[in-house]
């Protein structure tokens, strides 16, 4: 699914004196089955523009396409549907809830959808195995390194099978040999067949040859790419 | 009277329903004057989050009626030892001109906030939440019935005083003054029985044409309240004589006891879930013209109308079943 | 189906953290249990005491004729009996003694009474469990009293009333008629009252109204009177230690809504993730609310065992002598456990209902987090 984003603009506590404007007119076309990563120092609007894309939040003024739907103007209730069918999200902590088990923290997104419950384990315990964790499904999150903490936030993310992968900053908590892992797991979702957006100021991130697009955003405007 | 813990209760509890009614209410306000589903500003975020809330507070609040509707019922019936003449919960309910109205406006509470909840889980499923406003404007002519209910029912409270012993003289003097009626007025069984089969015929005919053909939700819907007041009707003069096994006892209320094996249960559970659900055919159904909620009539109206279907069928069967398996023969007298 | 499968989903869920948070629900849930005992408590001890009543006026008489002297009730002559006259539906009348007496050496008083059917020796007594309790004595015992003029008689105890009728019999002594005319000095041909049999309830008010137009100096009072008006006063008493306790519940609803809006940063956090992985706004107000459900139906149910525990097996110690008021001999009695819906919805308006009234506002504010709040 191509997305497409029209002027986009995105302005925060609108109408009163500290009010900002994060995006200021944004127009993209993201290609699918791609690898692109939005590169940008902190601050400059590239987390707000992925929330955007990926239906975490709705833009003040533009349009954003996602295939043949329009996004933008949809109640919270139905981008949250459209959310967990179609978008997979990585974030820069990880943020696991500790105290719940590896395999709980896997299964998590999918409770709202409520499948068979043999079938969501299954589901899950395959992604668990196929990064190298399924000894370690039982345990409590809290336990976990950092690059297995990484791997468990990447099985959740593709725990409803979504079409496209978003992962803000991944590589912030990572040393260098941990984010070549990260970027090698990207190929494979790549090879996989899904769109993955990343955003990162880390040049193992936006040099590596996996990813096939960068596009540079400043102060809330696309300057390059 | 107003110390009786479950009046304190269903007071306490009406004026918590009315407030929680009136919140949503100044929030609906607010809602039709501002909603605009197209923008993105932050406001419409906020009202669209309110619209949450507002549901919250409605499901809730509703839910209490219910339950407040089944305590009134109790209490009237647990206090029929304190009044001279009343046999059960219809005498405490005839002991002032208040108690029926403030019962039959419980009642209408019940079915207005079922069709709002339906309507409104309908509306939520339309993108664009098309009915948006009529929702909340239907709200807002709910809030009155509440607010009446609620005056009806302390009125009701506060004019009850229990017959009891004054330390001048024993007895009695408070008896001859006023004999309350410890029965309903009973409409002739024949009627009754006529009106329940017809009713009956027609609102399941009804039921069955919506659900081949889509068409007549609204008819369906008020077909079912026409028959849902036959049904109490002929529960007052003929079904429950027959489960009392005693053709001058019509009580509604004493069917609910343990000594009748709850049998009323069995009546007024399918009955009010079948007029429910029946209203809610009737405010689903228009609604299939607008696009973003095509989807949404067609599967909410058919569920809907199945299960008001079933709950009518349980309803005719049991109240058959109480007739046919009585003790009670009328042969000759009634019929 | 599907909607069942999610409730389970929401329900695995919030059960997994309200053990990882015990300490925090654990004082809650307290609270909340304390409440619900309080008011159960009340309830059934009340309704307990109410159902008891009602039981023993069942066996007596419909109808007690009183003759009031200076507006004040004073012994009745024998012949009035007679002066009652034919009265249609009347089946039995007999004139009845009884009185108080009171006991300095336990500091109480005893209520005597004339028992013609038990067939008593002048000097012999059946007296109820109390009494036995509070001296000490037992059949075989001797019993002495001071009468009214300055003598002593001894009696002998010749039985033990059935506890099961304690609440009634308690501080009860029952005695032969010349004893009691002797001690009390009631001279003969006067009774306390005189008591009729009406076997058909409907002529009950009829022969009441006959009864003051023959004897205008006497006040009949039906048992249905009395029944009417201790079904009253209990639901008043009732009523006050409610409206007593209405304060508790108020600092209860401010306690919830307190628990329920002042949530840690780590729960903060945790809706931010669920909101972000995919939850909706409406699950986790599911979620929520499935909390609150789990908590209140095990307070409810702690509150409520606990009460029924109080009130059936240590006899509502804690209430006593507030519901019972009466009398320094206290019945140690057994009360018939008694659970109606009247009482449990009355219950739940009272404890449940304001919980969840408290809590609705901050559970929606925590719902409506932002998704994105942990790209933040």
């Amino acid at each position: 699914m191509r997305i497409v984003l029209e002027d986009v603009h995105k302005v925060f506590n609108q109408g009163r004196p500290n009010a900002h404007e994060a995006i200021r007119g944004v127009s993209l076309s993201i290609e699918p089955n791609r690898v692109t990563c939005l590169k940008g120092a902190s601050g400059s609007g590239k987390s707000t523009l992925l929330s955007m894309i990926g239906c975490l939040s709705r833009p003040t003024a533009g349009r954003i396409h996602l295939g043949e739907r329009l996004l933008s103007g949809l109640p919270e209730r139905f981008l949250t549907d459209i959310r967990r069918h179609t978008f997979g999200f990585i974030f820069q902590q990880f943020n696991l809830i500790s105290g719940l088990s590896v395999l709980e923290n896997i299964m998590l997104p999918a409770y709202p959808l409520a499948p068979d419950h043999r079938q969501l384990t299954a589901t899950a315990s395959a992604l668990l195995d196929r990064f190298g964790l399924a000894h370690k499904a039982r345990n409590p999150v809290q336990w976990l390194s950092g690059g297995e903490a990484q791997r468990v936030a990447i099985c959740r993310a593709l725990i409803n099978d979504p079409r496209i992968l978003i992962a803000d900053e991944p590589t912030a908590n990572l040393d260098t040999r941990l984010s070549r892992d990260f970027m090698e797991q990207i190929r494979r979702l790549r090879e996989s067949g899904r769109t993955v957006l990343i955003t990162s100021h880390d040049p193992v991130v936006f040099d590596s040859p996996v990813v096939e697009r960068v596009i540079e955003l400043c102060d809330g405007r696309v300057v390059g790419g | 009277m107003l110390l009786n813990p479950a009046i304190m209760a269903l007071i306490l509890v009406s004026g918590v329903v009315l407030s929680m009614l009136l919140l949503a209410a100044g929030f609906a306000i607010q809602l039709l004057r501002h909603w605009d589903i197209s923008s993105g500003s932050e406001r419409q975020l906020r009202l669209e989050r309110r619209t949450y809330l507002i549901s919250t507070l409605l499901a809730w609040a509703f839910a209490a009626e219910l339950v407040s509707l089944l305590l009134f019922v109790y209490n009237a019936e647990a206090m029929s030892g304190q009044f001279v003449g009343a046999m059960c919960a219809t005498g405490v309910l005839n002991v002032n001109a208040w108690g029926w109205p403030t019962l039959l406006l419980k009642i209408a509470i019940f079915f207005s906030g079922a069709s709002w909840l339906i309507l409104n889980a309908l509306d939520n499923r339309g993108y664009d939440y098309p009915l948006v406003r009529l929702k909340y404007r239907l709200l807002l002519l709910i809030v009155p019935l509440v607010a009446v209910e609620s005056g009806l029912q302390l009125r009701y409270f506060l004019e009850l005083r229990p017959d009891v012993i004054t330390s001048c003289c024993g007895s009695l003097f408070s008896a001859n003054a006023r004999g309350v009626a410890g029965e309903v007025a009973a409409l002739s069984p024949a009627l009754a029985v006529w009106g329940l089969a017809m009713s009956g015929v027609l609102v399941l005919a009804a039921g069955l044409r919506f659900q081949r053909t889509r068409r007549g939700g609204p008819l369906f819907g008020l077909l079912a309240l026409l028959a849902f007041g036959i049904a109490l009707a002929a529960i007052v003069s003929v079904i429950s004589p027959y489960i009392y096994a005693h053709p001058e006892h019509h009580c509604p209320f004493c069917i609910l006891k343990s000594g009748h094996g709850f049998a009323g249960y069995l009546l007024y559970i399918p009955l009010f879930a079948a007029t429910a659900w029946a209203l809610g055919v009737a405010v689903v159904a228009p609604w299939r013209h607008i696009p973003s909620l095509d989807a949404a009539v067609a599967d909410g109206a058919s569920r809907l109308v199945r299960r008001s279907l079933g709950m009518f069928l349980l309803f005719y069967l049991a109240a058959g079943w109480f007739v046919y398996s009585s003790p009670l023969v009328m042969q000759g007298v009634w019929w | 189906m599907g909607w069942l499968r999610r409730q389970r989903y929401l329900l695995d869920f919030i059960l997994a953290s309200l053990l990882r948070r015990k300490g925090k629900n654990l004082g809650l849930l307290l609270v909340y249990s304390l409440i619900v005992f309080m008011l159960a408590s009340v309830m059934l001890f009340t309704h307990a005491l109410k159902r008891e009543m009602g039981l023993v006026l069942q066996a007596s008489p419909e109808i007690i004729l009183q003759r009031i002297e200076a507006g004040r009730h004073a012994l009745i002559p024998e012949d009035y009996l007679q002066k009652i006259g034919r009265l249609r539906g009347v089946t039995a009348r007999k004139g009845r003694l009884w009185g108080y007496f009171y006991d300095p050496a336990v500091r109480a008083n005893y209520t005597l009474m004339v028992a013609p059917e038990r067939r008593l020796a002048d000097s012999e007594v059946i007296i109820g469990s109390a009494i036995a309790r509070t001296r000490g004595i037992g059949p075989g015992d001797y019993l002495t009293f001071r009468a009214h003029d300055g003598e002593a008689y001894s009696f002998r105890v010749r039985e033990l009333l059935a506890s099961d009728t304690e609440l009634f019999s308690a501080d009860l002594v029952l005695m032969s008629e010349r004893a009691f005319r002797i001690s009390q000095g009631v001279t003969e041909g006067w009774y306390t009252d005189i008591v009729l049999s009406v076997s058909n309830p409907l002529e009950l008010e009829k022969i009441a109204e006959k009864l003051t137009l023959r004897l205008p100096d006497t006040r009949p009072i039906l048992r249905e009177e009395i029944l009417r008006t201790y079904d009253a006063i209990f639901s008043w008493r009732q009523g006050i230690l409610f409206v007593l306790l209405l304060g508790a519940i108020l600092a209860f609803v401010i306690f919830a809504w307190d628990k329920a809006s002042g949530l840690s940063a780590e729960e903060r956090r945790e809706i931010g993730i669920l909101k972000a992985v995919g939850w909706e706004t409406g699950d986790v107000l599911r979620m929520k609310f499935w909390e609150g459900a789990i908590l209140s139906l095990m307070a409810f149910l702690l509150g409520y065992l606990l009460a029924y525990l109080h009130v059936f097996h240590a006899s509502a110690s804690l209430f006593e002598p507030v519901l019972k008021g009466w009398a320094v001999l206290y019945p140690a009695f057994r009360l018939t456990p008694v659970i109606d819906g009247l009482q449990v919805a009355t219950l739940f308006f009272f404890s449940v209902f304001p919980y969840v009234v408290a809590t609705i506002i901050p559970i929606w504010q925590v719902s409506v987090t932002d998704p994105d709040a942990v790209m933040r």
